[in-house]
């Protein structure tokens, strides 16, 4: 049971205090309400650039890093479609150095030239870094591009383009910390080694005085349901075809993800999986496959995926992979294969909860989500998930209707 | 309030770090055992390590296969069977082969625990390494390896490791696919005899420990015939490469190049390697430090440029390590060699080194937050040779080493001659 005091500033700033007295540490954990969905489509991959210039210096402070180094601290961040969450972490008695610092970049940036013009070169460098530079780098760029024809899920966080990336410009920077960088649209953790009490008035003093600013109201078009399987096939540089099979399913706030993602590690969880066991053990068609979802706020996606074996067709592999999944549908699982998820999904979250870091984190997304408190109700969702659903999702979820398939092809062979 | 004033803070520098102690005892047959008991997660992990790596094996490939296999197959379960054995509890048990060592280890929720250490005795009495599941290994592992290939940044990690130390010397040693080919199970299980069997092994167990630890251990690993033996790891002489300067073309369509530039450097016992230790963090060792400013924070060549000691026990290496865009490899390269000069030829501010200082103590705090990350520590004391003395000495050698000293660490190895200089394209 994770305890927390949370409470809301008169700017509507959320903020949220989990003591922990067993580190010497404090973590700073910053989510804004922001991700790659948010962004204009025609000046993707904002969201994640913005990340870097947070790093560029505020309004009254030269640079972010050193100071919080001085401190005894470190700190990075991350960006996905859905958010961007900033954290650090420093002894706790150092904790109104990370306090000062965040309230500085929310009050404002520095909006520096110099910086947009050297951020978007380290970018660009990964970008090739990760998606040019390296074999299926670029299979989410065109994956997203099939699935979603809406939502814009339909482009990666990095960006649909070097070449928005390479436009940005300092009006586009102000535009997107205004409409996004306000207090009301940030939720503010503090974990560790704290006194609740004195926490409460160092973030009234920081945080207290900073402008609300609008609330950005989210309307983002909605992704209508896939009527009709979608097929793409690439030739590439690659040494082997790779097969990419993906499945609309649920938001994250939906009482059927609890099952969806149940059956991603029945599908694909490890070495007593039923993929890697059918189809890279037993029949060896493929040299690996992967199940795996990515958590997503809005609808997100299920995704099973393979490297054939040598000399094996990929209809072939496909074939294999679909009597699987029609066997979970058809036959359904037995109780003992079920609790085996679920212990699997209560050691990880028990792993998981071990550094206060993490924890923080949690805290942050789960709020955002619409309640931290969810974050102890959680496993009790997974327990209450049963053998029927298992099978009644696997039915709605595996039709070839709702199914973008990929071949990702090597034209070495 | 001025928003310009940043709060006062408590110099990291003044904390008094310590690194909680083990408790020590040894199983029937001789076997060590290391614990520390803490956190608040009803979690534990064990960790045995045997003197099983690379350094003791005949032929290229078969420590990490032999590692690997054994949770491939006992005369009992299959391997589908022995994973399910793990993932029914939720828990993890993964292997994985250095060069000295090669470790089996288990992470588990504490409850769970009993059910799990009879399938580990198991695995380590009783696998059979059958020829069907070395067939997948050497197919899918063929796979791995011509995808790896197509990756600038692993070619050049194994060419690097090859000048350094020697194609023939396990830490510069690498697989080729005729390598893969030639592994069979008779290798597997001689090796597996002398090494497991009959080996060495240290165990090192950490997080929430249940009270009867001790009898649970000894009834399940106390009999094992490993510690029979004395298995001493053989020196290896180092062969470093003549020719300093390497360009390799990979991939005719890279937009970017893996630079390596690395130069051979002493292990844990040499006195200077804990005082390079925070010249090599002003150098690139975080995000602050000096080529992290200039090539990234300046000049935008890279995503990221750090600068690392190898984490070996009989020779190491200092290395620095980037991606950077096609077109600026050079460049890249002649700005790590200023930034050397500087450092051979200017004192470090005592601003910017109480930065450094400050940021590897905090940095020392954090790390030792949580029961793994105590054990991981006393587990490179310990099978590096060293003593608590090793840690305290080095937390000295953070809070206090001098300006001066660090430029004459500088003026003793910072010199571009001294490195190898790949780029791969």
């Amino acid at each position: 049971m994770i305890q927390f005091k949370s409470f809301t500033l008169q700017n509507g700033l959320r903020v949220l205090i989990h003591e922990d007295k067993s580190t010497p540490m404090a973590v700073v954990n910053v989510l804004y309400d922001v991700g790659a969905r948010d962004e204009d489509p025609a000046k993707t991959g904002f969201a994640h650039l913005f990340e870097h210039l947070m790093f560029g210096g505020s309004k009254n402070i030269p640079v972010y890093d050193e100071p919080l180094q001085v401190a005894g601290g470190e700190n990075n961040a991350f960006t996905t479609n859905d958010l961007t969450n900033y954290y650090c972490q420093l002894p706790a008695e150092n904790i109104e150095t990370a306090l000062w610092l965040e309230s500085d970049r929310m009050l404002s940036l520095a909006f520096s030239k110099k910086s947009l013009e050297v951020q978007r070169k380290v970018v660009c460098e990964e970008f090739k870094e990760h998606y040019i530079n390296k074999p299926y780098g670029d299979v989410w760029h065109k994956l997203r591009a099939l699935i979603y024809t809406t939502h814009p899920y339909k482009w990666m966080t990095i960006g649909a383009s070097l070449q928005h990336i390479e436009e940005a410009t300092i009006e586009d920077v102000k535009g997107f910390f205004n409409k996004h960088y306000t207090p009301s649209n940030a939720i503010l953790v503090i974990a560790g080694n704290v006194e609740t009490e004195k926490t409460i008035q160092l973030v009234e003093k920081w945080f207290g005085t900073i402008p609300s600013g609008e609330k950005y109201n989210r309307q983002l078009p909605q992704e209508p349901p896939q009527l009709a399987p979608r097929h793409l096939e690439i030739k590439s540089n690659v040494p082997v075809d790779a097969l990419y099979k993906c499945w609309h399913i649920y938001a994250r706030t939906d009482n059927r993800y609890y099952a969806a993602d149940l059956i991603t590690d029945i599908l694909g969880g490890g070495g007593s999986s039923r993929l890697f066991q059918a189809l890279v053990k037993e029949k060896q068609l493929f040299s690996s496959i992967d199940c795996y979802h990515f958590g997503s706020t809005d609808a997100g996606l299920l995704t099973i995926e393979g490297k054939l074996a040598k000399g094996v067709n990929i209809k072939e592999g496909e074939k294999a992979l679909n009597i699987e999944l029609n066997k979970l549908q058809q036959e359904g699982i037995s109780a003992a294969e079920l609790e085996k998820v679920k212990n699997k999904t209560e050691s990880a979250m028990a792993f998981e909860d071990m550094s206060v870091m993490n924890r923080a984190a949690s805290i942050a997304m789960y709020e955002l989500l619409g309640d931290a408190n969810l974050m102890n109700t959680e496993l009790s969702r997974y327990h209450a998930v049963t053998v029927e659903e298992i099978i009644e999702q696997s039915r709605i979820i595996f039709t070839e209707n709702n199914c973008s398939t990929m071949y990702y092809l090597s034209n070495n062979q | 309030m001025n928003r310009k004033i940043a709060p006062p803070i408590k110099d990291a520098i003044e904390y008094k770090l310590a690194l909680k102690p083990y408790e020590y005892f040894t199983l029937d047959n001789g076997m060590p055992v290391y614990t520390i008991h803490a956190g608040a997660q009803e979690v534990i992990q064990i960790e045995m390590v045997f003197y099983a790596g690379n350094h003791f094996e005949k032929q290229k490939g078969i420590a990490a296969l032999t590692n690997f296999m054994l949770k491939n197959g006992t005369s009992k379960r299959n391997a589908f069977q022995l994973n399910e054995a793990f993932d029914y509890y939720g828990a993890y048990c993964n292997r994985s082969c250095y060069n000295e060592t090669a470790v089996l280890s288990l992470h588990t929720l504490t409850k769970h625990l009993h059910h799990l250490l009879p399938v580990m005795e198991e695995m380590l009495t009783d696998s059979i390494f059958p020829q069907s599941e070395l067939e997948i290994y050497q197919q899918n592992a063929q796979q791995r390896l011509t995808l790896n290939l197509q990756k600038a940044e692993f070619v050049a990690g194994r060419l690097i490791d090859s000048y350094l130390y020697g194609e023939q010397h396990p830490y510069g040693v690498y697989t080729n696919p005729e390598d893969i080919d030639a592994l069979t199970t008779e290798a597997c299980k001689t090796f597996y005899k002398d090494y497991y069997l009959n080996g060495k092994c240290v165990l090192f167990v950490s997080g929430n420990l249940p009270a009867d630890l001790r009898i649970q251990l000894n009834n399940h690993f106390g009999k094992l015939g490993s510690n029979n033996q004395k298995i001493i790891v053989p020196i290896i002489e180092t062969l470093p490469a003549i020719e300093k300067k390497y360009r390799i073309e990979n991939d005719l369509n890279a937009v970017q190049g893996a630079i390596r530039i690395a130069s051979p450097f002493p292990n844990r016992h040499h006195p200077d390697f804990k005082k390079v230790a925070v010249l090599n963090n002003l150098f690139g060792g975080f995000f602050g430090s000096r080529l992290m400013s200039n090539i990234r924070e300046d000049k935008g060549y890279t995503y990221g440029i750090y600068s690392y000691i190898h984490n070996h026990i009989q020779q190491s290496a200092w290395v620095i390590s980037t991606e950077a865009g096609k077109e600026v490899c050079e460049a890249t390269i002649e700005e790590i060699y200023k930034e050397m000069k500087t450092l051979r030829e200017k004192k470090v501010e005592e601003d910017e080194l109480l930065l450094v200082r400050n940021y590897m103590i905090g940095g020392l705090l954090g790390d030792l937050d949580g029961p793994f990350q105590i054990m991981a520590r006393w587990k490179n004391i310990v099978l590096n040779n060293l003593d608590e003395a090793y840690f305290y000495d080095s937390i000295n050698e953070i809070k206090t080493i001098s300006a001066e000293a660090l430029m004459e660490l500088a003026n003793k190895y910072l010199h571009p001659e001294n490195f190898y200089e790949l780029v791969v394209y």
